[in-house]
């Protein structure tokens, strides 16, 4: 809306479509009269690398001397590895049975017998996969980081929900924590904090503090003002009416938050693996490297069920907590105390049988199983039977989208490539967008990335084409068909707790290692929001503007299309923008499983030394890509919606 | 019509609120519009002007101890705004609000919020409650919160509770009760911390008819039992009439008439009020001062006698025996006379305005 007018006010004579139309004529004849000049080839000895490596050189050799290294850096290092640790020291100590069984007791207590059976069996399957130490290494990371998000997510979030001027402050600052692939920052803070747990923790706290403050500001916001006016008029201190009123009636919200914490620790933990944080993540990356899909299974299939296991045990936490329940439902009072005894004595008696029956040993490797062999049996198969159709769907895509696309933006001299995006993000989204994208841009080739950053544009623009066709179709059947929505639901919300990493593993199966494999990820993992908005956007089209428009003789595929597609469009926009942020983070992962460009430089600057300065570089082209792309797709009014949409989305972020 | 004096307390003892030239604007021209020229601008004038609306626009009046004085309006018209401002819920923008004296535009923070703890109480359209507090933790929340040990408060809450009739609900979830037992818990977590004054921002309005008359009559009892003061905002006439010993009735902000009930529906004072009171039976509150006249040297001079400050109605029977006009008497002398025209006059809800 904004956008539009600053465009007409801007552009007074032509109506916009002329003006695509025109931009579209230029770019065209100074594409063909200038292809194969003015192009920016990619140098691997590039200055700005070298001066990276230059820097690198002189933290390592100051590490221990410069006293603002030594108080902040080392200072926190030592910190969260000793929190680490003790994480650690404690998961380990409670030995196998111990923990299986505490798990087990907590599903009891929270959700009851059904409950138990799912978390005590399921963590008892990281033992039996074979992979109990790095599971719990996972564990100890997830809680390290989830401790400091929520020490301090939690305050800051009470004070944003208490203070306008605050949350106004921090909400861009957020955003930009949110949308920043994940990908980008590990580099620069392996640079200081060297590679370890340390480093791990605080990258993915940098993800998972955003939606601790944010819940909990929504929760302290959403206390009704009658109440607090109430309490206020009574005379309730400050104090008193965080303590008595806002903080308990907002308690299910933060215990909300603090899944949603939990879920995008996890999620991030997983890739820390690149900055050689130990757990899972670790085993995925060297299967991905000896190319052994089903060994990479295993660990996914860990990773899946911790999050199940965590998803469950902290949702069914917040819905007891929910006051509406206790008229409902109400949980018999003595059970709860019957079932604390059992789970109680049963874990104290657990742990002492771990511990002096079993000395603290490993869990035993007995009793195993893998599906590793039946995994790469069936890709083994279904590689070699559906050849021609994985091939044909790859080679359709990389000859008729990737290759063309990619060598129109690699062959265009620089400045019409910058013109071209500037123009679209102008008539797209404003003048503002505009200068952001070309800033970005320019960075970009101050950088001496542009030809990688091209490339990677080239995978997501089709990458994002391709999950809007096939999200949009999806969430426009959804939205017509309460049948096929009910049928849709469950498979989204799984897919919503899955970390981004586990996604790599089907598309490994399928597609090998090739640049193909982190495009067909990226759709995997980007199409379920994209579902979900397209159906919210259809479906929260006004039930009276559908019956005045079917009562007008409006066939369905004329509502379709003339009132309810219109009519959803914010909504379409926020998939877009959404789908493309999501996509942008997962196709740089895709460096891992023989994409080329930005991801594979960023990962081969942890593998190789004197790569270092490429992969952090091309952390920040991929950033630059990021904020370019966000703030394009942000165009008409939806800057808004963005927001709201964003936190129920923003657990899908890597 | 409209006299301050009618709506200060008749006796000489000073009032337990006084509210002096009180403003509410809300806006980025808060503190600019008042002692200029702007401040005679309509609320929608100003509003267009300086994107800022006047809640309450210079607004003085007095409470007595004991009464129950009612402020009524339409919706928007300032009640809850003005309200809010007595206790500085709302901060005022202009004006003085006097308990007892006592400036509270000049509180600090914390003898604020003494006053608030002790000395006022206030009861909500919606209600209000702890979602989370069983109910007698919601009425003893305001003696919690000034300190006092659980066993003090659980009996004052118990107390209270079955003096609003919620006996055997101690323990239940606000969620569990119907709307009219949760604004039983408002009143009795109301009258928990024995206020000076009880203030009620249109208490009744999100119950239903027949629940409503109920409180109404709660409400008029409790005031019998405990004698406080009460402010009491409505946008009910009927509900004014009923419980006002003083009515004010605001619109766009501004008091437009003050007056005992009667007052109001005997003398509207603009159309605004008339409109008002249109649909009141006037037989109902009119007294017989109301619609009497002069005697003339014909009239039987031994018909029944009266006090002027009876209600209508309750004469109705006595006309109806007797031919002869009744005699209405005040301190003692003849005042005037009533016959039959007067009252099927006022009864058939037509004239009888002085
Ligand atoms: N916080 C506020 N900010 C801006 N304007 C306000 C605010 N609170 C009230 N107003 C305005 O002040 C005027 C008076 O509102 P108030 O709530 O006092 O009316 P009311 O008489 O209580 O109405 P109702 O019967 O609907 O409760 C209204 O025009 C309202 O829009
Ligand atoms: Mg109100």
């Amino acid at each position: 809306m904004s956008a539009a007018a600053a465009t007409g006010r801007l552009l007074p004579s032509l109506p916009r479509s002329a003006w695509i139309v025109l931009l579209s004529a230029v770019t065209a004849i100074l594409w063909i009269a200038f292809a194969g000049q003015y192009t920016l080839p990619h140098d691997n000895d590039a200055a700005t690398f070298e001066t990276i490596n230059d820097i690198r050189e002189w933290i390592d050799a100051n590490r221990n001397s410069n006293i603002i290294l030594v108080v902040f850096v080392t200072g926190i290092r030592t910190l969260i590895t000793a929190i680490f640790n003790v994480f650690l020291a404690v998961l380990q100590g409670l030995t196998w049975p111990g923990l299986i069984t505490i798990t087990a007791a907590l599903g009891l207590v929270i959700g009851g017998l059904r409950l138990a059976a799912l978390t005590g069996l399921g963590v008892l399957a990281f033992g039996v996969l074979g992979l109990w130490n790095a599971s719990v290494d996972t564990l100890a990371l997830t809680f390290t980081a989830v401790l400091l998000s929520l020490a301090i997510g939690i305050p800051l979030g009470i004070v944003a929900g208490r203070n306008d001027r605050f949350l106004a402050a921090i909400q861009p600052i957020l955003d930009t924590m949110q949308i920043m692939p994940t990908f980008a920052y590990l580099a620069p803070f392996a640079l200081f904090f060297l590679i370890g747990p340390a480093t791990a923790a605080i990258v993915t706290m940098i993800y998972s503090v955003p939606p601790a403050i944010r819940i909990t500001a929504l929760g302290i916001r959403s206390v009704a003002p009658a109440t607090v006016e109430a309490a206020t008029s009574m005379g309730s201190t400050a104090r008193q009416l965080l303590a008595k009123v806002q903080l308990p009636m907002a308690r299910q919200t933060i215990v909300l938050g603090i899944n949603q914490t939990i879920m995008m620790a996890l999620s991030m933990v997983v890739i820390t693996a690149l900055v050689d944080a130990p757990g899972l993540g670790k085993d995925i990356i060297r299967s991905f490297q000896k190319n052994d899909v089903g060994q990479a299974f295993d660990a996914g299939l860990a990773i899946v069920i911790m999050a199940i296991i965590l998803d469950r045990l902290t949702s069914r936490a917040s819905e007891r907590v929910d006051p509406a329940r206790r008229a409902t439902r109400p949980t018999p009072p003595g059970q709860t105390r019957r079932f604390a005894i059992v789970g109680l004595v049963a874990s104290i008696v657990a742990v002492a049988i771990g511990t002096f029956v079993l000395g603290g040993g490993d869990f035993p490797d007995e009793i195993r199983f893998t599906f590793r062999g039946p995994v790469n049996d069936v890709t083994g198969w279904v590689t070699f039977n559906f050849y021609f159709l994985t091939e044909a769907i790859k080679n359709g895509v990389s000859y008729g989208l990737l290759n063309p696309l990619q060598t129109i933006l690699t062959s265009a001299p620089w400045w019409l490539v910058v013109a071209t995006i500037g123009g679209i993000a102008f008539l797209l989204s404003g003048l503002r967008p505009a200068v952001i994208a070309i800033v970005c841009l320019l960075v970009t080739i101050r950088i001496e990335l542009w030809q990688h950053s091209m490339e990677t544009l080239t995978m997501v623009l089709v990458a994002t084409g391709l999950t809007l066709v096939i999200g949009g179709a999806f969430g426009v059947l959804s939205a017509r068909s309460d049948r096929f929505a009910a049928f849709l639901r469950p498979l989204l919300d799984g897919a919503q707790t899955l970390p981004a990493f586990v996604y790599l593993v089907p598309a490994v199966a399928l597609f090998g290692p090739t640049r193909f494999t982190g495009i067909v990820a990226a759709i995997i993992y980007a199409i379920p929001p994209v579902i979900r908005l397209v159906e919210i956007g259809i479906r929260t089209v006004p039930v009276a503007v559908i019956e005045a428009a079917t009562a007008a003789g409006s066939t369905p595929r004329q509502l379709l299309w003339k009132v309810q597609l219109p009519m959803a469009r914010p909504a379409l926009l926020v998939a877009a923008n959404q789908g493309i942020i999501l996509v942008l983070a997962m196709v740089v992962v895709g460096g891992l499983v023989g994409a080329q460009a930005l991801g594979y430089d960023v990962v081969a600057g942890f593998a190789r030394r004197d790569f270092f300065g490429e992969g952090l570089a091309a952390g920040i082209a991929i950033v630059l890509l990021g904020i370019m792309l966000d703030r394009i797709t942000q165009g008409a009014g939806t800057r808004q919606s963005t927001a709201e949409a964003r936190p129920a989305v923003a657990r899908r972020g890597a | 019509m409209t006299n301050a004096a009618s709506a200060t307390n008749d006796s000489s003892s000073t009032p337990t609120i006084a509210v002096r030239g009180l403003w509410k604007i809300f806006g980025p021209a808060e503190h600019k519009v008042i002692g200029t020229p702007d401040a005679d601008l309509t609320r929608a004038e100003l509003l267009a002007k300086t994107r800022s609306t006047v809640g309450v626009r210079d607004v003085s009046f007095d409470v007595s101890p004991g009464e129950v004085f009612v402020v009524m309006g339409l919706s928007g018209s300032g009640k809850s705004t003005l309200v809010r401002c007595l206790t500085r819920l709302i901060e005022p923008t202009a004006g003085e609000v006097l308990l007892d004296g006592e400036d509270i535009g000049k509180a600090s923070s914390a003898r604020l919020r003494e006053l608030r703890r002790h000395r006022f109480a206030m009861v909500f359209q919606h209600f209000g409650l702890l979602p989370h507090r069983r109910v007698i933790d919601n009425v003893a929340y305001g003696l919690e919160i000034r300190g006092e040990d659980r066993a003090t408060r659980h009996a004052r809450a118990r107390e209270m509770i079955s003096l609003v009739g919620l006996e055997g609900h101690d323990n239940s979830y606000p969620d569990q009760l119907s709307g009219g037992m949760q604004q039983r818990v408002g009143l009795a977590r109301a009258l928990a911390v024995d206020p000076e004054v009880m203030l009620f921002d249109e208490p009744f309005s999100a119950l239903d008819p027949l629940i409503r008359r109920d409180m109404q009559n709660e409400v008029i009892r409790l005031h019998h039992e405990v004698g406080k003061t009460m402010i009491f905002i409505t946008h009910d006439l009927a509900e004014a009439l009923k419980l006002g010993d003083h009515i004010v009735i605001m619109r766009d902000g501004a008091i437009v008439q003050r007056g005992k009930p009667a007052e109001l529906v005997g003398a509207p004072a603009d159309e605004y009020v008339a409109d008002f009171v249109r649909d009141v039976p006037r037989s109902h509150v009119l007294t017989l001062r109301w619609i009497m006249r002069d005697r003339q040297d014909d009239d039987a001079t031994d018909g029944p006698e009266f006090s002027a400050d009876t209600i209508i109605r309750d004469a109705i029977g006595a006309a109806i025996a007797t031919d002869k006009p009744i005699r209405v008497i005040a301190d003692g002398t003849l005042v005037g006379v009533v016959d039959r025209v007067q009252i099927l006059t006022a009864v058939a809800g037509s004239g009888g305005a002085p």
